[in-house]
């Protein structure tokens, strides 16, 4: 059992609640090996994958854990213009309420938008990513994924590498790896910072090349010129020679440090695409690891809901 | 819940005796252990299973795959509890075709053996499933019956029936205990 | 008829007076201030334990009219002002249309003479259309009664185009009235950069966002000698800034909210939309630094920058949400509760900071305690207390930053030219 009804952000969770889920989530990563890989345990659960903003990794990989846990995943993708049109997010949010579902995926342009739903709605809320601030489910499957390819959590030194201001997957990568005992380095050009990364508990480092032999782990931000007001550097060509992952830096990792990044990748810009397929890119386990992770946040959120009524 | 000992209706000897009952049944009923494979249900019923193993290797010779079973995405009641803690399933032989005897320590309302059955049909289509249990408590809630049983224990519904295992709890017995109305 | 307000403590930094006096007011005018008046016709009203203020003006609110009366009206927006204690509003012209002309202006006059329980002081447009292009006709509109000119809502970027803008009003001795904040530094920001911005994944905007442009109207001010007032000021860079421009003599005014005064960034723990502010709520710092800037006289007015809202605006994602409080109808109590009541400053200092400091930097007509003024009062409760709840707002919308607070000393009753628009707690007409 978790705490937190909901999942907005990485506050909600315990370190204790975070080793729960990650355990769990082993569990479901064999259901996912199976030929049959379903399971009946949230029938008759009503799942809504509500989303503001275009996304086909995560809404499917919501999708596909809330199939494999036999709930009804529901997708209701909610175009901003809605607001447009004169709807705000809390008459969407009573809208659903109205149709009693029992977890609300919700992606979001902008931060927030989680809490007002939770403020409107009497369901479980999980946060698949609100504007720059936090995506939650992402930082567990990375997690997951870091702790299946390297043993352990505690210690891991992991360097997260690029876009941190307008990164979510930042936003809740860098508490939870402080919540497990890990050291999140933040690198990037100063342009590329948060206002306060002292507040973050994270190291700030602004040259690669010097922190790359003490990594476990390299974790490659997609560069998200959509949200940068003005370019944050001259020119692609030289935030890769500054900062991409290619084969000369790979180098320079310690043997079993691994590549990680949340996708979509921009091949070229932060990563090369020899090192995003070669062997030391845990990528494609980190997608698998979504399914896993996400069958166990809605398992954990939704089973035991009514806990009280019988023992 | 505060629960005291009521009474030991097994002991080490009486456990060891019917374990090696059932393993000879097991073998009789199946006429060999050919197709058979065990799987043992979390978390005793996965010793029982591969003490079951061993006594049937002894006396056949051949060794028969063990699996174990975690019920916990299957249960009916996900909604009112949670299993405090998930095991992974680990069901290392192929399900297609095979006798896959089901063990568990104690049988009471049966919805269990139903979680594990849908478990084991999603491994795929077994030739049959057989139920062997320590101990049958009684009080059904559904249409399963053991095809082989260590002991059968009449019991009242407010009273619960532990099997202790020497590997798990350090000691060996089967225990009725009583709600000692301390309350939780 | 006349009227007698018996016994009050009559507070009046400019006058001189602190002292519990009487007031005889009689067609509209005082006509006594001093101790043992009677009156042989009329009422009389008792004040004891009351304070008595030159009437309060408040020289920056948004009364949304013409254009967006779902949100405030000029009758709505000066009840508001009269349950607050005000007897003054002057009010910003970003309304719809833009309060960019002679006959704009006309309409705000006409309308609040019409409707309005308290007087209203247009504010002109800058530029036609607040585009900060091409100047708005300003002769026209000071022919109507404009008081004075601002793009307030957005600032104009172009330093040029203000260097012209204060040229020409500098001819009319009205003051320019600057809304500080350049765009392109502010990008887009929601909230103060810093702390808070980080933790809650929204777009900040830095102090300096402010301070660059305070630092280039201040200059711009100097060199054309025009009369310059800074509306809103929020960070101690901007407080030292007109510190160090006054001490020069630079013509310049400012003034602050008390949303700046009294809440910080440390409030945002939540997105609720009423903490949504341009400019945002600063730090802790930069609070202090606007309070020490009251007390050294620095700051020359309290204004609220009253920026009603509707609900479904205010109920949107907080980066897509109006900036914004109402502020009208909770300073004065927000004022006493945490200055005059904790001891910081003295009923005079507020006769000055909402009274003649406002005045005077708008070139609003003075108001007095003192025979020959006009008898714009405002009678203070200092004991009164206010639970601050939606429902107990007069104006039409409950943005209120302050929802929720519990709050100490109330305007009882106001008089606008010796007529009650507040009498016992309760707006007349």
């Amino acid at each position: 059992m978790l705490t937190s009804r909901h999942i907005m952000t990485m506050d909600d969770l315990s370190p204790e609640e975070i080793a729960l889920i990650l355990d769990t989530a082993e569990s479901f990563s064999e259901v996912n090996q199976r030929r049959i890989k379903k399971l009946p345990t949230l029938r008759g659960r009503t799942v809504v994958n509500l989303f503001f903003e275009p996304s086909t990794r995560t809404r499917t990989s919501f999708e596909i854990a809330a199939k494999r846990l036999s709930a009804d995943g529901i997708n209701f993708s909610a175009s901003a213009s809605a607001t447009a049109k004169g709807e705000t997010l809390r008459d969407t949010a009573k809208t659903l309420a109205a149709m009693s579902c029992d977890l609300v995926v919700v992606r979001h342009k902008y931060a927030g938008a989680p809490q007002m739903l939770a403020e409107a709605m009497d369901c479980s809320i999980v946060n698949g990513g609100d504007g720059v601030h936090e995506h939650p489910t992402q930082a567990l499957l990375d997690l997951y994924t870091m702790r299946q390819a390297l043993g352990r959590l505690e210690g891991l030194r992991v360097g997260i590498v690029g876009d941190v201001c307008h990164s979510r997957v930042a936003g809740s990568l860098v508490p939870a790896l402080r919540k497990v005992g890990a050291v999140p380095i933040i690198v990037g050009p100063p342009t590329l910072m948060p206002a306060r990364p002292d507040i973050l508990g994270a190291e700030v480092a602004y040259d690669l090349d010097e922190v790359l032999p003490t990594l476990d782990v390299a974790y490659l931000l997609r560069v998200q010129f959509e949200r940068a007001a003005r370019m944050p550097f001259p020119s692609n060509r030289e935030y890769a020679t500054l900062y991409g992952m290619n084969l000369a830096r790979l180098e320079k990792l310690p043997a079993h440090a691994i590549v990680m990044h949340p996708g979509p990748m921009n091949r070229g810009v932060e990563i090369s695409a020899d090192v995003a397929d070669s062997a030391r890119s845990v990528i494609l386990g980190q997608v698998e690891s979504g399914v896993a992770v996400r069958m166990a946040v809605m398992y954990l959120l939704l089973g035991g809901a009514d806990s009280g009524a019988a023992a | 819940m505060g629960f005291s000992e009521k009474a030991e209706v097994m002991d080490a000897e009486a456990i060891d005796r019917a374990l090696t009952r059932i393993a000879h049944e097991i073998l009789e009923a199946n006429k060999g252990c050919g197709d058979v494979a065990l799987a043992g249900i979390m978390t005793r019923g996965v010793d029982m299973a591969s003490r079951l193993a061993e006594r049937i290797e002894r006396i056949e010779g051949t060794a028969v795959p063990v699996g174990s079973l975690d019920i916990s995405f299957y249960r009916d009641d996900v909604s009112i509890r949670l299993s405090p803690e998930v095991h992974t399933t680990d069901i290392p032989y192929p399900v297609e075709g095979r006798t896959i005897v089901l063990v568990d320590d104690v049988l009471y309302t049966g919805r269990t053996i139903r979680a594990a059955m849908d478990a084991i049909m999603d491994y795929g289509r077994p030739a049959a499933i057989q139920l062997a249990v320590l101990v049958d408590r009684g009080h059904r809630e559904l249409p399963i019956r053991a095809d082989f049983v260590g002991k059968n224990v009449p019991t009242a519904r407010r009273e619960r029936v532990k099997v202790l295992l020497e590997e798990l709890d350090g000691r060996e017995a089967v225990v009725i205990l009583e709600d000692d109305g301390k309350g939780e | 008829m006349a009227l007698l307000l018996k016994g009050g403590r009559v507070v009046d930094e400019a006058a001189g007076i602190d002292a519990v006096l009487d007031i005889v007011v009689k067609d509209g005018l005082i006509v006594g201030v001093g101790e043992d008046l009677t009156i042989e016709r009329g009422e009389t009203v008792e004040c004891a334990e009351k304070v008595i203020l030159p009437g309060l003006a408040d020289i920056h609110v948004h009364l949304r009219d013409p254009g967006q009366e779902y949100k405030e009206t000029i009758a709505s927006g000066t009840r508001a002002a009269a349950h607050g204690g005000f007897t003054a509003v002057a009010c910003m012209a970003n309304t719809d249309p833009v309060c960019d002309s002679g006959s704009n202006v006309r309409f705000v006059v006409e309308r609040a003479a019409a409707t309005g329980v308290v007087r209203v002081y247009p504010i002109g447009a800058v530029t036609a259309g607040q585009a900060g292009e091409q100047l708005a006709e300003i002769g026209d509109m000071i022919a109507e009664g404009a008081v004075a000119f601002s793009d307030d809502g957005r600032g104009i970027q172009s330093a040029g185009m203000v260097r012209v803008a204060m040229d020409y009003i500098k001819r009319f001795g009205a003051p320019y009235v600057a809304h500080c904040e350049d765009a392109s530094l502010a990008a887009g920001g929601v909230v103060n950069e810093g702390v808070v911005s980080t933790r809650m994944g929204l777009p900040g905007q830095p102090a300096e966002a402010e301070e660059t442009m305070v630092a280039r109207d201040i200059a711009l001010a100097a060199l054309t000698g025009c009369r310059l007032h800074l509306a809103h000021l929020s960070t101690a860079g901007s407080i030292d800034l007109v510190r160090a421009a006054k001490a020069r003599g630079v013509d310049v005014t400012c003034e602050v909210t008390p949303h700046h005064l009294f809440l910080d960034e440390d409030a945002l723990t939540t997105y609720d939309t009423n903490l949504k502010m341009n400019p945002p709520l600063r730090t802790p710092e930069d609070r202090e630094a606007l309070v020490a800037g009251l007390l050294d006289g620095t700051i020359d007015a309290i204004a609220t920058d009253h920026a009603p809202h509707a609900p479904h605006e205010k109920e949107l994602e907080f980066e897509l949400a109006p900036p914004g409080t109402t502020g009208l109808e909770t300073a004065l109590s927000l004022v006493n509760t945490h200055l005059v009541a904790a001891g910081v400053l003295g009923w005079p200092a507020v006769s000055l900071l909402m009274c003649h400091g406002p005045r005077a930097a708008l070139g609003l007509p003075e108001m007095r305690l003192e025979a020959g003024y006009p008898a714009d009062i405002t009678i203070v409760d200092p004991e009164a207390r206010v639970e601050v709840t939606p429902e107990w707002f007069v104006s039409k919308s409950r943005n209120s930053a302050f929802v929720g607070a519990s709050l100490l000393g109330k305007a009882s009753d106001v008089l606008v030219g010796g007529v009650w628009a507040l009498r016992k707690g309760k707006v007349v007409g």
